[in-house]
């Protein structure tokens, strides 16, 4: 993924009402909102953020947060009162109306809250309806739209009319069209509101497969936390025109910049937000694979555990072995212990934490943590997980363990009597 | 109170004048123009027998709301002809039609224009007012004294009567379509013109179309008082009825009026609402556009 600024905007202002230039003056010198004549509504109010190529983009805020006025600033649907949106190269504000339209046809397309479909077109023309804005012929803009479509799952829907779908349907559609632009950037206003619950959830899901696919610029206007946290790379939180954080979900939940981002996501549901990565710890736990059972066996004593992680030389996570194994091995003089390594569950550092309540009970050692390539990461001992949904910091970095280690003196003599042998 | 007048009515009256006295020419250009029109619809309405008028609207009636339609159209047209007013109904018809081409001519415009701008709105709302609310006998003098006797100047009164609702209907169908698909057509970098042909006016037609049937319902009310400046047609009967307090005639003429009133009414309120055949064929056509579309995007 490349890391070019895909929109870029630097102190933007939105106010309407009488002389907004005045008010605009007033805000810089920090007179408050409230404190504008009643004639003046600031909208927006010194928003500044860049969204990266390839990134979900989230703009999150209450209704009246000014939202929906920033995302259209961003294709100039809104001209800005002050300051400066670029997109790519395009610099959009003080823009002529032609050229305007001209990058809204290349650049940048929409997606509606209430899908703004064109009642009187069939879906297919509907979806083809950007390409035509451009100048593309019919039969190839229509075997565009018709690909759209099967790409949004609409196959063989396109001869009907919108209003024949349902709402899910009809904003597949609004996606599809969208996407038919083939744009470089999508903005996406309160896109999945209007729908129902299980339906929005399946549409973010379906946007989050598209986007693996696709790899679009998306600036996302929601006011719902739950789904900003979802398809957010990074979040922007919006409040009374102003932005008071940007961040990724996890800086957001765990981090929050004020009361009202705090109070804000209060009520997320963490388990689904927070990954592995964001509460794994290290483990001192290790054992390599090449080390003897003595070895193991030490390691396991001094840190009083019953099991440990057994890695290879990448680090990577090649299973586990118990200090009852290890013990066998020691007392029958054995030089290796891959004979007892058992087969250890991993999961992916991208893993929500409600992902991990199952492995956390069946395992006997903490959850382990890998990267991409298995490498080990670290560990989330149920306290840390249970900590983490809390959002408390956990007590100790003590590690639980299913059953008890062996008992100290145990070991010892078993290490002792072995080294008589030797 | 003494002596505290303000001439506007004579201010209004050299106005008159003056215009009368300067434009003669443009007037006389317009004059020529409505009598000429008037004079073609007529011949295509009064010219063949009153059967095969009969016959058309049938037609007309039965493809845009059905068989009840057809058979109430019929019943009324033969119950004019009946009453020996046929003649009159058709010179009337012309009339409207002729008034009704203008009354829309102009009206679309400005209602789109009102529609795009607030301002403009603004500006023509009490003109509007003032044209529907004038008692409507008050056009009649300017239009005589511009237009001479005859049917030019019932045309000309007919229009500025009718003209409102075109434009208050058109100004209010566009502006009450969906902001957030107007909003679409911008975002995908459509032309303001683009986006008044492909979204505004389609979103807009059945209003506009309402509006289209006030302007007729109007144009038909308003004839008969231009029936005072020798129009002519059945607004003539109920004039001469009036004056020689001939109740049958009235009668006759007047219910002459409510039966075309009755049929151009249903006729175009049909167009407005797409019922009967028409919206058959139209339901058609859409499904075979569709049919195409796949075609090509396969």
């Amino acid at each position: 993924m490349t890391h070019n600024i895909a929109v870029k905007v630097e102190n933007l202002y939105k106010v309407f009402g009488r002389k907004p230039q005045e008010a605009v003056k007033q805000l810089m010198a920090g007179t408050k909102r409230e404190d504008l004549p009643s004639s003046t509504t600031a909208a927006v109010i010194d928003a500044s953020f860049e969204v990266k190529e390839g990134e979900i983009f989230v703009v999150m805020g209450l209704s009246g947060s000014g939202k929906s006025t920033l995302i259209r600033a961003l294709n100039g649907l809104w001209e800005a009162t002050s300051g400066q949106v670029t997109l790519g190269d395009d610099k959009i504000t003080g823009m002529s109306s032609a050229k305007l339209r001209e990058v809204r046809r290349k650049r940048v397309s929409m997606v509606f809250q209430h899908f703004a479909l064109l009642p009187h077109r069939t879906v297919l023309a509907n979806v083809a309806y950007p390409l035509e804005q451009q100048g593309v012929g019919r039969a190839q803009r229509l075997s565009t739209a018709a690909k759209t479509l099967d790409l949004v799952g609409l196959t063989g829907w396109g001869d009907k009319m919108p209003s024949e779908l349902s709402g899910g349907m009809q904003q597949r559609v609004g996606i599809a069209r969208a996407l038919a632009a083939n744009t470089e950037i999508l903005l996406m206003d309160e896109a999945f509101s209007a729908l129902d619950p299980l339906i929005r959830r399946e549409m973010q899901e379906q946007l989050i497969q598209l986007q693996a696919k696709l790899g679009k610029t998306i600036v996302f206007i929601t006011h719902d936390l739950n789904e900003a946290m979802f398809l957010g790379d990074r979040i922007a939180v919006m409040r009374d025109g102003q932005i008071v954080q940007v961040g990724t979900p996890e800086e957001i939940l765990m981090d929050p910049a004020n009361d009202y981002v705090a109070q804000f996501v209060q009520d997320v549901d963490r388990a689904r937000v927070l990954t592995a990565s964001a509460v794994l710890e290290p483990t001192r736990a290790v054992i390599h694979e090449s080390d003897g059972p003595r070895n193991a066996l030490r390691t396991m004593n001094e840190l009083f555990l019953s099991a440990a992680i057994v890695t290879n030389r990448e680090r990577q996570v090649v299973g586990m072995i118990t200090d009852r194994d290890a013990l066998k091995l020691v007392q029958q003089g054995e030089s290796t212990i891959t004979s007892k390594i058992q087969p250890l569950e991993s999961v992916n550092r991208d893993t929500p934490l409600i992902d991990l309540f199952v492995p956390s009970v069946e395992s006997p050692l903490p959850v382990t943590v890998t990267d991409e390539e298995h490498r080990l990461l670290g560990v989330i001992p149920r306290v840390t997980l249970l900590a983490a949904l809390a959002s408390t910091t956990p007590p100790t970095e003590e590690m639980t363990v299913l059953s008890k280690p062996l008992p100290g003196n145990v070991v010892d003599a078993a290490l002792q009597g072995a080294g008589e042998e030797n | 109170m003494d002596g505290f007048t303000i001439p506007v009515g004579d201010v209004a009256e050299k106005a008159i004048n003056w215009v009368i006295d300067n434009m003669a020419a443009f007037f006389d250009l317009l004059r020529t123009i409505f009598i000429e029109m008037y004079d073609g619809v007529y011949y295509l309405l009064g010219t063949p027998h009153f059967a095969v008028i009969i016959g058309v609207v049938a037609v007309i009636a039965l493809l845009a709301r059905g068989w009840q339609f057809m058979l109430g159209s019929v019943i009324g047209l033969v119950l004019i002809v009946g009453m020996d007013q046929w003649d009159n109904a058709m010179v009337s018809l012309a009339l409207v039609l002729v008034a009704t081409f203008w009354a829309l001519v102009i009206s679309l415009p400005l209602g789109i224009w009102a529609a795009r701008s607030t301002t403009f709105s603004n500006i023509v709302r009490p003109f509007l007012d003032f044209l529907q609310t004038m008692p409507a006998f008050v056009y009649l003098i300017p239009a005589l004294m511009l237009f001479r006797v005859g049917v030019a100047p019932g045309i000309v009164a007919t229009i500025a009567f009718a003209l409102a609702p075109g434009v208050r209907f058109t100004e209010l169908g566009i502006r009450s379509v969906d902001k957030e698909v107007v909003e679409a057509g911008q975002a995908f970098g459509s032309s303001p013109a683009r986006i008044l042909r492909q979204i505004q006016l389609p979103l807009a037609l059945p209003t506009i179309m309402a509006g289209v049937n006030q302007v007729i319902m109007l144009s038909l009310s308003m004839v008969v008082i231009a029936g005072m400046v020798g129009a002519g047609g059945l607004g003539g009967d109920v004039i001469l009825s009036l004056g020689r307090l001939d109740t049958a005639l009235g009668v006759e003429a007047g219910l002459g009026v409510v039966i075309l009133a009755m049929i151009l009414d249903r006729l175009t309120n049909a167009f407005g609402r797409q019922s009967g055949l028409f919206s058959w064929f139209a339901k058609r056509r859409k499904s075979a556009a569709a049919a195409k579309e796949q075609e090509l995007a396969a």
